[in-house]
């Protein structure tokens, strides 16, 4: 039996996607058995990202209304084994899916998968409530800007609301120079604020964007800093000790001086 | 940036020093509180009860004149309560 895990935010832009299409493949490269579920109705995106879109027959809707088999909503990977998406519908009514029909989903899926990742859309409507129906366990995505962590912490509240109550943090795209000027918020000043375990940092790089515009997850390149972060984050969710990777390695002579100040 | 906000930086003393990410954590902190109670009404209702049980002990309160509210402050969040006294009761 597998672990349904939702991946969630509140504010839209913060990485959501990014998060599931990385974590997910990267899941798949572990050896792990894995579908992806895009619950953006009307806004469907994991597609693209992962490069899947020309793939696509049948969608969720159709697969909880029975117009097609499970199975055959289900897209395989091109790149790897054991690696599945099941697309949004882009044409229909957001209200197409109810909970309980997700919830129904959900069960059939882990019985099938290791993980069951739900890519949750922004806000906290009728989307949300679907994507988190069938959920036992949540990461949260967030990024070190006010706007976002605000966000994350009414999410964090109304998870816990619904009974999902450890979720998960990923502080996605911090710059470390800036949090260095004192420019940006750091990851300890997001985690004294909301008050949840920590599961992963990942750098802002170029690297995400030329890999979305590719339609290849950042996880396929052994150079990718990004890349490393989401791989550690699904090592951790698979239920390994991984350190954090060091954001320290560029802080340069001040940063270092600094640092023997305050350890005195 | 001056030299003593560099120098206080150097030094570590990032709390004192007016960052943009203070001003970030600073906002955020009293956004949140009133996010939360956003979320827990019921919580608001049990202060209201106790209070009344509190101060009933000492005097004669208007119950239904009792307002107690959380307002912003410029430099925090404030509880405030208007609490009408009808009678004071004798101390024993």
């Amino acid at each position: 039996m597998g672990k349904v895990i939702v991946i969630t935010s509140g504010k839209g832009g913060v990485g959501k996607t990014t998060t599931t299409a990385n974590v997910g493949t990267a899941l798949a490269m572990l050896g792990k058995k894995v579908v992806m579920v895009d619950t953006d109705i009307g806004l469907r995106n994991l597609d693209v990202v992962l490069g899947l879109e020309n793939r696509i027959v049948y969608d969720l809707v159709d697969a909880v209304r029975g117009n097609c088999r499970l199975k055959q909503a289900l897209i395989k990977d091109k790149r790897i084994e054991n690696l599945f998406l099941l697309p949004a519908a882009q044409t229909k009514d957001k209200t197409a899916v109810s909970t309980d029909q997700m919830a129904e989903l959900c069960e059939k899926l882990k019985e099938e998968f290791d993980f069951v990742l739900i890519d949750c859309p922004a806000g906290i409507e009728h989307g949300f409530k679907n994507a988190i129906a069938g959920a036992e366990e949540a990461v949260v995505v967030t990024t070190p800007e006010v706007s976002a962590v605000r966000d994350a912490d009414r999410i964090i509240g109304l998870l816990e609301a619904a009974g999902i109550t450890a979720p998960v943090l990923v502080v996605n795209r911090i710059r470390t120079n800036m949090v260095k000027s004192g420019d940006m918020m750091s990851v300890e000043d997001i985690l004294d604020i909301l008050a949840v375990d920590l599961l992963g940092i990942v750098p802002d790089d170029d690297a995400i964007v030329i890999s979305t515009n590719r339609g290849e997850p950042t996880v396929f390149d052994d150079n990718s800093r990004p890349g490393l972060a989401f791989r550690n984050i699904a090592r951790r969710l698979d239920g390994e000790n991984v350190p954090l990777i060091s954001l320290e390695e560029k802080q340069g002579f001040w940063g270092r001086l600094k640092h023997m100040f305050k350890s005195e | 940036m001056g030299l003593a906000n560099i120098m206080s930086r150097f030094f570590g003393r990032e709390e004192e020093v007016n960052t943009s990410k203070n001003e970030a954590k600073k906002r955020l902190r009293l956004v949140l509180v009133h996010d939360r109670l956003d979320i827990s009404e019921s919580m608001m209702e049990n202060l209201r009860e106790d209070l009344i049980a509190t101060i009933g002990k000492y005097m004669e309160i208007d119950q239904d004149a009792l307002d107690v509210t959380l307002s912003r402050e410029d430099e925090g969040v404030a509880l405030v309560a208007n609490i009408p006294v009808l009678n004071v009761k004798r101390q024993a």
